[in-house]
């Protein structure tokens, strides 16, 4: 048997209307436990209003040796910001 | 002053702040830095909702004493909490069966001061409440936890609800105090949360697949200021500072 509690991602909104956001992580038994400890951990100075756990292990990451082909040709591809256009002076945030 | 109302209020107090000094004791020793952090946090909660109470004590008493110098100054036969609060940190079991038994009390005890006539201490029932389901959700269910656990978790669990069963009948006694605040519809009848008492405890007891304890035999005394050996040990440490360095802050 594992001695070591299996490690947990804990994501939190701290905002109606807001996403959540990746807080940090964990360790605990199960789900619930996970989802207590997160409460103790993360929230315990007013920080949210919702949280989700999901065990490390179902997450797929990407591989940082990949990084080259996957993200560098992003970088010399200006032209699909939209940085071109004349905005009127009226509108305010974008 | 009345002292009644005073003595009432530091019944309800020390059993928050001496149950807060020992799992404090913890800090830093918790079992995960998971549980290290959620047990800090419950003894945070319990100093306070404690302070809320001594400043109101201090008010009654009106003698020049502030709510640090009752919580910290008074000799161990003028401490008022029952022997459940004070028994050691033996191992997590102990820590978390002293927790559940006295959460499971706490929140119906709060539950019912809500409906006092005084509306201060309503006040703080209101605010407390809230906290103290929590504690009685982490507690139960780490109960359930160890006693469907594994064999060691079982047999630690069990033990240690075993020992301190004893300690729960006090729960349920009534002072002077509370009788006198009962009758002014200040108090709350603890004698009529035994019954619901017992069986929430022994249903959270038997889902955890453990044998609720059948002993009779119960030991009394904190609430009328006669302790168990450990409580001098846990004032000299709550009070060093304040013996030591009179008058000291920081």
């Amino acid at each position: 048997m594992k001695k070591e509690w299996p490690l947990w991602e804990v994501f939190v909104r701290s905002k109606n209307g807001l996403e959540h956001r990746h807080f940090g992580s964990l360790h605990a038994a199960d789900a619930d436990m996970a989802l207590e400890n997160a409460r103790d951990v993360y929230t315990r100075r007013n920080e949210g209003v919702s949280i989700w756990v999901v065990e490390s292990k179902h997450i797929t990451a990407s591989n940082p040796e990949h990084n080259g082909e996957l993200f560098e040709p992003a970088q010399d591809k200006v032209y699909r910001h939209p940085t071109f256009y004349d905005l009127p002076d009226e509108i305010k945030h974008m | 002053m009345s002292k009644h109302l005073y003595n009432y209020i530091l019944g309800i107090a020390d059993n928050n702040l001496i149950l807060g000094q020992r799992l404090g004791e913890l800090c830093g020793h918790g079992a995960t830095l998971e549980t290290d952090i959620a047990i800090t946090n419950i003894s945070l909660d319990l100093l306070g909702q404690v302070r809320s109470f001594y400043q109101y004590a201090a008010q009654i008493a009106d003698d020049g004493r502030s709510e640090d110098d009752i919580a910290m100054l008074r000799p161990e036969r003028e401490y008022l909490n029952v022997l459940l609060v004070e028994q050691p940190n033996t191992d997590f079991g102990y820590v978390l069966a002293r927790q559940f038994l006295f959460d499971a009390y706490h929140y119906l005890f709060l539950r019912e001061l809500q409906s006092s006539k005084d509306e201060t201490l309503v006040a703080i029932a209101k605010k407390s409440i809230k906290e103290v389901s929590y504690h009685l959700r982490f507690s139960s269910d780490w109960i359930k936890r160890l006693g469907d656990g594994t064999e060691e978790s079982h047999e630690r669990i069990q033990n240690a609800i075993d020992d301190l069963w004893t300690f729960t009948d006090e729960l349920f006694h009534q002072t002077k105090a509370d009788k006198a605040m009962i009758e002014e519809g200040i108090g709350v009848n603890n004698l009529k949360l035994k019954e619901i008492y017992y069986s929430n405890v022994s249903e959270v007891l038997k889902e955890a697949t453990l044998v609720v304890p059948e002993s009779k035999y119960f030991q009394k005394g904190g609430k009328e200021g006669i302790h168990t050996e450990h409580m001098g040990y846990i004032l000299a440490e709550l009070q060093y500072m304040q013996r030591t360095y009179p008058n000291m802050t920081w």
